[in-house]
């Protein structure tokens, strides 16, 4: 295997000179992500068009909890990401620092504690936002099912294929490929195991399972970035509808 | 390829040192290493430079190559067509003498490390799939340039709370060997401090043997001492399944 060309100290070399495109485009998409965010649940109320739901949005059902919408399923899936494996990388080599990249020298800082203690210790907790956020996709399969399902003038309501329909298939489709390619789901489905054979010497279902969700796992990072931009299509796809800037494409 | 190449070489000892620019004739294939070794043969008899095997496989010949943390050998001078390129000892660890840098740090932390206790006694027949896992980590060379790059270790000077990479790598060939018995996720939550990695990734990177460090030895790990310490609902499903 080729060493990387993406090590730099200093600024020396020619090969590595665009090593700050990374953390500043992490910044950016992160950023204008989490502003969208916030501008959703302290300014939109809803996120139904039809039988077209925001991921934002999903569920509807508050059982009886009053909080602001967005809000209310927002947090999950976001400390689901925040926690990840991988994004953990993007936001220390983006926000912290930490290192920018590799080999670039770090603002001397006092200490560093890394995920030891308060507020990054709280990254080991990764596996409980997974569980969270599993539930959060249940319900976005739900939805994706129903954006399938039209209503009929004069009640009733029939199978189509709408524009709203397929993105949110696509949508929800993404979204399970992120949380199924995750470290901590690769490690409770088998990784945590010493023996991958059985007494006989066939292979253990843990070590099938595993097996998948490593494959999956090389493109953990990939899955990351386009169910995030997946989820911030949809809610801007069905927002249009809302305001009545687009109209809605039905195919049949 | 040009007729000629330009290094400039870290000449210096613990007390300090600066780079020496050397000129040297360009030959088609060679290597840092192959260059080094003119230089000292025509220009500077006294370069020190660690070296062995000059196939990639010792992990003697570390270094920094125009900031990248590679190793001499494996380098081609023609990567670097019209640049100076700029060789420096390992960052992280102290320098002994030009190229040469002190690396007994890592040997210390190695013999720390709880050897392999199996479960039953030697010789013993073990399935393919099941030594998969840990065969990529026995590709370690101990080149220790994750260690070199490691943030933790490189810029915060952190050698007492955490133990690098290499280290890490070196207890989960163990832990999860399938006849392995001790247990070492107390030392990797305590005196290793693998809560010191923030998983930044460089160690991957710059791994000769292309070893996927971070992805399959240290998350493993860290789940490992998730599994012990942040989820006492797993550890009590664990225990009714045992």
């Amino acid at each position: 295997m080729a060493q990387s060309a993406e090590t730099i100290h200093g600024s020396k070399s020619k090969s590595g000179a665009a090593w700050w495109v990374e953390p500043y485009l992490t910044v950016l998409a992160l950023g204008l992500f989490g502003v969208y965010s916030l501008w959703l649940v302290f300014f939109q109320h809803t996120g139904q068009f039809q039988n077209y739901l925001s991921p934002f949005f999903s569920p509807t059902e508050d059982w009886g909890i009053k909080v602001l919408p967005a809000l209310w399923v927002l947090w999950a899936p976001l400390l689901f990401r925040a926690t990840c494996y991988y994004y953990r990388k993007e936001i220390y080599r983006g926000f912290f620092h930490d290192p920018m990249a590799c080999g670039v020298p770090e603002s001397r800082r006092k200490f560093y504690f890394g995920e030891t203690r308060f507020p990054f210790i709280w990254t080991n907790l990764h596996r409980w936002f997974w569980y969270i956020a599993l539930v959060v996709l249940v319900f976005l399969w739900i939805d994706a099912v129903k954006a399938f399902i039209f209503p009929v003038a004069g009640g009733g309501s029939t199978f189509g294929v709408g524009l709203g329909s397929l993105i949110m298939l696509v949508n929800v489709s993404l979204l399970t490929m992120y949380s199924l390619s995750c470290h901590a789901f690769r490690h409770l489905v088998g990784g945590g195991s010493q023996k991958f054979s059985c007494a006989d010497g066939s292979p253990t279902t843990r070590y099938k399972l595993w097996n998948t969700v490593s494959r999956w796992n090389e493109k953990h990072g990939l899955f990351a970035w386009v169910s995030m931009f997946s989820v911030w299509f949809t809610d801007v796809y069905i927002r249009l509808l809302i305001y009545g800037v687009i109209h809605p494409v039905r195919f049949f | 390829m040009a007729e000629e190449i330009t290094l400039s070489v870290f000449r210096g000892d613990r007390s300090g040192g600066r780079e020496q620019e050397y000129k040297i004739p360009a030959v088609p294939g060679m290597v840092v290493l192959d260059a080094l070794h003119y230089i000292q043969a025509h220009q500077a008899p006294d370069l020190a430079v660690r070296w062995n095997c000059k196939a990639a496989h010792c992990g003697s010949c570390s270094a920094e190559i125009n900031g990248s943390a590679k190793l001499l050998c494996k380098t081609r001078v023609d990567d670097y067509t019209d640049e100076v390129i700029h060789v420096r000892p390992m960052h992280t660890f102290p320098v002994i003498k030009d190229l040469v840098t002190d690396v007994s740090w890592n040997y210390e932390k190695l013999r720390q490390i709880p050897a392999f206790q199996p479960a039953i006694k030697a010789p013993f027949t073990l399935h393919q799939r099941d030594v998969d896992r840990i065969q990529e980590f026995r590709k370690c060379i101990e080149c220790f340039l994750c260690q070199n790059i490691c943030h933790v270790l490189r810029d915060h000077s952190a050698k007492d709370a955490y133990w690098g990479p290499r280290m890490m790598i070196r207890m989960a060939e163990l832990q999860m060997h399938p006849l392995d018995t001790a247990d070492r996720i107390d030392l990797l939550k305590g005196s290793a401090g693998i809560g010191y990695c923030n998983i930044t990734k460089c160690c991957t990177v710059v791994c000769p043997q292309g070893i996927n460090i971070t992805d399959n030895g240290i998350i493993p790990l860290k789940e490992r001492v998730a599994d012990k310490y942040f989820d006492p609902l797993g550890g009590l499903v664990r225990k009714m399944h045992k």
